[in-house]
C-alpha cells in the first residue's frame, strides 16, 4: 500500500459470535484502511460481516457472545482495542461516530429529537445545557428540518426525516470518520437520493472520511473514492472506484456485477451466483468461496491465498492471479 | 386528553353498574336468607320473617335491586348494615385509612426494592447476582401471603419479641403487614422489571446511545429505565389496585381494622348491605387505578399520549 | 444437539418439539420444578400407602413434634401431619389444575371467539369481562366461594371463575396480533376458511403463551385455594387440605408452630415446582428469547 498514514486503519480483525452451542466467525482476518477525507464503500452481502465489522470499530458489539479475537483497528496511529472502555467513550460519537440502518429503531422514542442530539453535544463539549440545545438546532437545521421541531418525539417524524436526526446526531461533534451503516436500505428510492446527497454535501463540507457500508453498488458508484469487497469476513478485493467497477478481477466481485441489471445491453439476464454464501460456524479450509466460485480449482480447497497487489492500489485474495504469474 | 379523561369515566358507569348487578344477583341467588343465618338456630320461623320484612328481604329480586341502585346513583347511599344498624358508608370509610396507608406504604416499598432488583439483574443477566435474586423471587411468589405472615408473627413477635403482631397504629405495627404483602409484590414487580429492561437494553436506540459515547449508568438509568417502565408501571398499578381493595388474608392476620376485614366478616356473617357496598367500593377504586395507570403510560410514553389527544 | 456433519447448522431446525424439550432441558430450574412436581404427584397418587389414616383421632398423641414415627409430628387430634399433608397433595393439585383448566378452557374459546369474530359478539364478551375484571381477583374467588358455599367443588368454580377474564383477554390479544400478520391475509387470499384459518395458524401461535399462562396459574390457584380455605370460604377444617389445616394450625401458633410450618411448606414447594416450571416453558418456548 501507498506509505501515506491512513486515519483508520484495520489489521488482521477477527470477531467470533461464541455461544454454548456455536462458534460463529463473522470476521476473519479483515484488513482495510481509510484515509483523511476518503469515502471507502464496504460491500457485500447480508451475513458477510459488514455491520460487525463497522460495530467492532466503536467497539459497541454485543459482549456476549460477541468478541474480538484479534487485531488491530488503528485510529491515527492509536490501538482502539487496547483501550479503557473510558478512553473509548471519549471518541465515540466524538471522534468516531455511526448511522444505523433502520432510522425506525435507532431513535430513542420517549426523548426529544432534540434531547437526543443535545446529549451527544453535552458529553463531548463543553457546551451548557441551554448552548447543546441550541447546536442541536443548528444541527436539526444543517440537515434539513425546521429548528422548531427539536421538541418532538421521534415517532412524529417519517422515516427519511428520523435518518436525517440520526445523521444529525452522528455528526453534531465533527467526527473524523462517519460509519455508515446501510444508511438507506430502510428508505424508500426517491428518500434514500435526498439521504445520500445530503450525507455527500456534508461530508464534502466537513472533509470527514465516511465508511459506507452497503450492498447497493449504485451508492458506491455515487459517492465512494475506494471500494472493498467483502466476502465471509475478509476482504477479498480493494481497490479504487474505478479499479473495481471497470477492471474487477476476483470471482465474486464479478459475479456480484452480474448481479445488477445493464440497461445498455439488452441481451444480457443477470445472471445470480450459485449457492449460499457459507455457514459462518462452519467455514471451509480454503477460500470461502471456493465452493461457489465458477473459476475454482483444485489449490482453492486446500488453503486461503494471500493477497496480491495486481495493478497499484489494487489488492486481490484469490489463487488466479498465482497461477497466471 | 381532557377528553380522553372524560370518556374514560363515562365508560365507568355501566360497568359499575354491571358490578352491583352481578354482586346483588350473586347474593339473591345465595341459598339461605340473611335473617335466618343472624336469629341464629333457635329462631321461629315467625320472628325469621318479620326481620326479612324488616330488612326488605320479602321484596321481590327486581324491587330490592332497583331499591339500591336508586338510593346508590341519588343519594350516595349504600344501605344499612344489618348487624351494627350503621351506615356501610360510613363503615367503608372508617375502615379505609387503615388499608390505604398499608396499601400505599406496601407498594411503595415493593416499588423501590422490586425496580432496583429488577436494574440489577438485567444489568447483569446471568451473573450470580441474577440467578440468586431471581431464585428468591420465585420463592417469594410462590409463599402463600398467609402463611408467611404467620412465619413472621411466629419470629419477630413471638420468639424474638421484636414486633408486635397486631394493630396498625404505630410505625412498629406496620413493619410485618408491610413485609407480608410486600413479598409477592416485590417478586412480581422485580420479575417484571428485568425482562422488559432485557427487551429494551437489546434495542437499536441502547446502540445509538452507546455509539454517543455515553456511560453504561447513564445509559440505563436515562436511555432503558423509561422505555423499560411501562409495563412496570401496569404491574405496579394492578397490584396497588389490589391492595386498595383491602388485603383480606393479612388484614385478618395482623387484626387490622380495614376494608379486607370488613368485608370478609361480613362475607361470613351474610351482611349483604357491607359485601355489595364494599365490593362496589373497591371497584371503583380499582377503576381509577386503572385510569390513573393509563395517565400515567401517556406521561411516560409520548407515543401513547399522541394516540389519545387524536 | 443433533449430529452437525454435514455442516447443517443447528439452528435451522428451532422451533420443533425436541428442540423445545433440548432448550427445556439445559433450563436448570425448569427441569428442577418438573421433577419437583412430578415427586408431588407421585406422593399424591400412592398417599393410601401411608400407614396412618388422615382423620381418625387418637388423642393420646395430640400436639407431637416431629420423631421418627410422625415425621413432621401430630396435629391437635393426634392425626399424622405427613399423611394430612399427602392427602392435601392430592386434593390441593387436583383442584388447582381442574380450576385451571376449566378457566383456561371457558376463557380461550370465549376469547378467540371474541377476538375472530370481533363486532356484538366481540362487546358483549368483553364487557362481562369488564365487569369480572373490574372486582380484585381474590376478592371475586372469595365472593363467588361465599355465594357457592363450602365444598371442594364450589371451591373449584370460584377459582376458575375468577380466572376465566384473564384466559379472555390473552386469547383475544393474541388472535388480534396474528390477525394482523401478513400470513393470515395470504392464507385467506389463497381461499383458507375460517376454521382452516383458526386450526392451522392461531391455535398453534397462540399456544406458547397459553401453556405458560396455564403453568404458571395453576401455582396461583393453589395459592388461592389454599387462602380460601384459610379465611374459611373454601374447604372447612375435618377435610385434609393445606390452607385448612393451617387455619386450624394458626391457633396453635405459639407453642406448636409445626402445625403451621408443615401444611405451609407443602403449598409452597408446590407452587414454587409449578413456577419454576412455567419460567423454563417460557424460555423454552419463546422464540424472541432465543440466544
Amino acid at each position: 500500500m501507498e506509505e501515506k498514514r491512513n486515519l483508520l486503519e484495520i489489521k488482521d480483525l477477527v470477531v467470533q459470535y461464541v455461544t454454548d452451542e456455536a462458534v460463529i466467525c463473522a470476521v476473519n482476518g479483515l484488513n482495510l484502511s481509510l484515509g483523511h477525507g476518503e469515502t471507502l464503500g464496504l460491500v457485500g452481502e447480508t451475513g458477510a460481516g459488514k455491520t460487525t465489522t463497522a460495530k467492532s470499530v466503536l467497539r459497541i458489539l454485543p459482549d456476549p457472545p460477541a468478541k474480538i479475537q484479534s487485531g488491530e483497528i488503528l485510529v491515527d496511529g492509536t490501538n482502539l482495542l487496547a483501550l479503557t472502555e473510558k478512553e473509548m467513550r471519549k471518541i465515540r460519537g466524538n471522534k468516531i461516530s455511526m448511522i444505523f440502518q433502520d432510522p425506525m429503531t435507532s431513535l430513542n422514542p420517549v426523548l426529544t429529537v432534540g434531547d437526543q442530539i443535545a446529549e451527544v453535544i453535552m458529553l463531548h463539549q463543553a457546551k451548557s445545557k441551554k448552548e447543546a440545545y441550541r447546536l442541536a438546532g443548528d444541527m436539526l437545521e444543517l440537515v434539513g428540518i425546521e429548528r422548531s421541531r427539536s421538541k418532538d418525539y421521534p415517532h412524529q417524524f417519517s422515516g427519511g426525516m428520523k435518518q436525517r436526526v440520526v445523521i444529525a446526531i452522528a455528526l453534531a461533534c465533527n467526527p473524523e470518520i462517519l460509519i455508515a451503516d446501510e444508511p438507506t436500505t430502510a428508505l424508500d428510492v426517491t428518500i434514500q437520493a435526498q439521504v445520500l446527497a445530503l450525507m455527500k454535501e456534508l461530508q464534502e463540507k466537513y472533509r470527514t472520511s465516511l465508511l459506507m457500508i452497503t450492498h447497493d453498488l449504485g451508492i458506491v458508484a455515487d459517492i465512494c473514492d475506494y471500494v472493498a469487497i467483502i466476502y465471509a469476513g475478509t476482504i477479498v478485493e480493494y481497490g479504487t472506484k474505478e479499479q473495481i467497477f471497470l477492471n474487477r478481477f476476483h470471482p465474486y466481485t464479478k459475479g456480484l456485477f452480474n448481479c445488477i441489471p445493464d440497461i445498455m445491453r439488452d441481451d444480457n439476464r443477470l445472471i445470480p451466483i450459485d449457492g449460499l454464501m457459507p455457514d459462518p460456524g462452519n467455514l471451509p479450509e480454503g477460500c470461502a468461496f471456493c465452493e461457489r466460485c465458477p473459476e475454482a480449482m483444485d489449490c482453492c480447497k486446500n488453503g486461503m491465498p494471500d493477497q496480491k497487489e495486481i495493478e497499484p492500489g489494487h489488492f486481490v485474495r484469490c489463487f488466479l492471479p498465482y497461477k497466471e504469474g | 386528553m381532557a377528553k380522553y379523561i372524560f370518556k374514560r369515566l363515562l365508560l365507568m358507569i355501566p360497568i359499575m353498574i354491571g358490578v352491583i348487578w352481578l354482586i346483588f344477583s350473586m347474593l339473591y341467588l345465595t341459598p339461605g336468607s340473611p335473617a335466618a343465618y343472624m336469629m341464629g338456630d333457635g329462631a321461629s320461623e315467625e320472628a325469621i320473617a318479620e326481620l326479612e320484612t324488616e330488612l326488605g328481604l320479602d321484596q321481590p329480586y327486581l324491587v330490592r335491586f332497583g331499591k339500591f341502585l336508586k338510593d346508590f346513583l341519588l343519594h350516595g347511599d349504600l344501605g344499612i348494615s344489618y348487624t351494627t344498624k350503621l351506615p356501610v358508608l360510613d363503615m367503608i370509610k372508617a375502615a379505609y385509612p387503615n388499608t390505604l396507608v398499608l396499601a400505599s406504604v406496601s407498594i411503595l416499598f415493593s416499588a423501590f426494592v422490586g425496580i432496583s432488583i429488577g436494574i440489577i439483574s438485567a444489568v447483569r443477566q446471568y451473573s450470580w447476582v441474577d440467578n440468586l435474586s431471581m431464585s428468591v423471587l420465585i420463592v417469594l411468589i410462590s409463599m402463600p401471603t398467609f402463611w408467611l405472615g404467620l412465619l413472621l408473627i411466629l419470629l419477630f413477635s413471638l420468639r424474638l419479641k421484636w414486633l408486635p403482631s397486631s394493630g396498625l397504629g404505630s410505625m412498629a405495627q406496620l413493619i410485618l403487614p408491610t413485609l407480608t404483602i410486600s413479598a409477592s409484590n416485590i417478586a412480581s414487580i422485580a420479575r417484571m422489571t428485568r425482562s422488559s429492561m432485557l427487551e429494551v437494553i437489546r434495542s437499536d436506540y441502547i446502540v445509538t446511545a452507546r455509539a454517543k459515547g455515553q456511560s453504561e449508568w447513564k445509559i440505563v438509568m436515562h436511555h432503558a429505565l423509561r422505555n423499560a417502565l411501562l409495563p412496570v408501571i401496569a404491574t405496579i398499578g394492578l397490584s396497588f389496585g389490589m391492595l386498595l381493595g383491602g388485603s383480606i388474608v393479612t388484614e385478618s392476620i395482623f387484626s387490622i381494622s380495614g376494608l379486607g376485614k370488613l368485608l370478609i366478616e361480613a362475607i361470613k356473617a351474610r351482611n349483604y348491605p357491607v359485601v355489595q357496598g364494599g365490593v362496589l367500593c373497591i371497584a371503583i377504586v380499582f377503576c381509577f387505578i386503572n385510569l390513573i395507570v393509563d395517565l400515567i403510560y401517556a406521561f411516560v410514553d409520548p407515543r401513547v399520549k399522541s394516540q389519545y389527544t387524536k | 444437539m443433533t449430529e452437525n456433519k454435514q455442516g447443517q447448522p443447528s439452528y435451522k431446525k428451532r422451533s420443533t418439539l425436541p428442540e423445545v424439550w433440548r432448550r427445556f432441558k439445559k433450563n436448570r430450574r425448569a427441569v428442577v420444578g418438573l421433577v419437583i412436581l412430578v415427586i408431588l404427584i407421585l406422593v399424591a397418587a400412592f398417599a393410601n400407602f401411608l400407614p396412618y389414616d388422615p382423620y381418625k383421632q387418637s388423642p393420646s398423641e395430640a400436639l407431637q413434634t416431629s420423631s421418627w414415627s410422625h415425621l413432621m409430628g401430630t396435629d391437635e387430634f393426634g392425626r399424622d401431619i405427613l399423611t394430612r399433608v399427602c392427602y392435601g397433595a392430592r386434593l390441593s393439585i387436583f383442584i388447582a389444575f381442574l380450576a385451571t383448566a376449566f378457566a383456561c378452557v371457558t376463557g380461550t374459546i370465549l376469547g378467540a371467539i371474541a377476538g375472530y369474530y370481533g363486532k356484538k359478539v366481540e362487546t358483549i364478551i368483553m364487557r362481562v369481562m369488564d365487569i369480572l375484571l373490574a372486582i380484585p381477583n381474590m376478592l371475586l374467588a372469595i365472593v363467588v366461594a361465599a355465594v357457592l358455599g363450602a365444598g371442594a367443588f364450589n371451591m373449584m368454580l370460584a377459582v376458575a371463575i375468577s380466572n376465566v377474564p384473564h384466559y379472555v383477554r390473552l386469547m383475544r390479544s393474541a388472535v388480534l396480533s396474528i390477525q394482523g400478520q401478513e400470513y393470515i391475509e395470504a392464507s385467506r387470499s389463497v381461499g383458507a376458511t375460517d376454521w382452516y384459518i383458526i386450526k392451522s395458524h392461531i391455535i398453534p401461535n397462540c399456544l406458547a403463551p397459553l401453556i405458560v399462562q396455564v403453568t404458571t396459574r395453576v401455582g396461583a390457584a393453589i395459592l388461592i385455594c389454599s387462602s380460601l380455605s384459610f379465611i374459611g370460604v373454601g374447604i372447612s377444617p375435618p377435610t385434609a387440605e393445606w390452607g385448612a389445616m393451617l387455619s386450624k394450625g394458626k391457633d396453635f401458633l405459639r407453642e406448636f408452630p409445626h402445625l403451621t410450618v408443615w401444611p405451609g411448606l407443602a403449598i409452597m414447594i408446590t407452587a414454587f415446582a409449578l413456577n419454576m416450571l412455567g419460567d423454563g416453558l417460557r424460555d423454552a418456548l419463546d422464540p424472541k428469547l432465543k440466544t
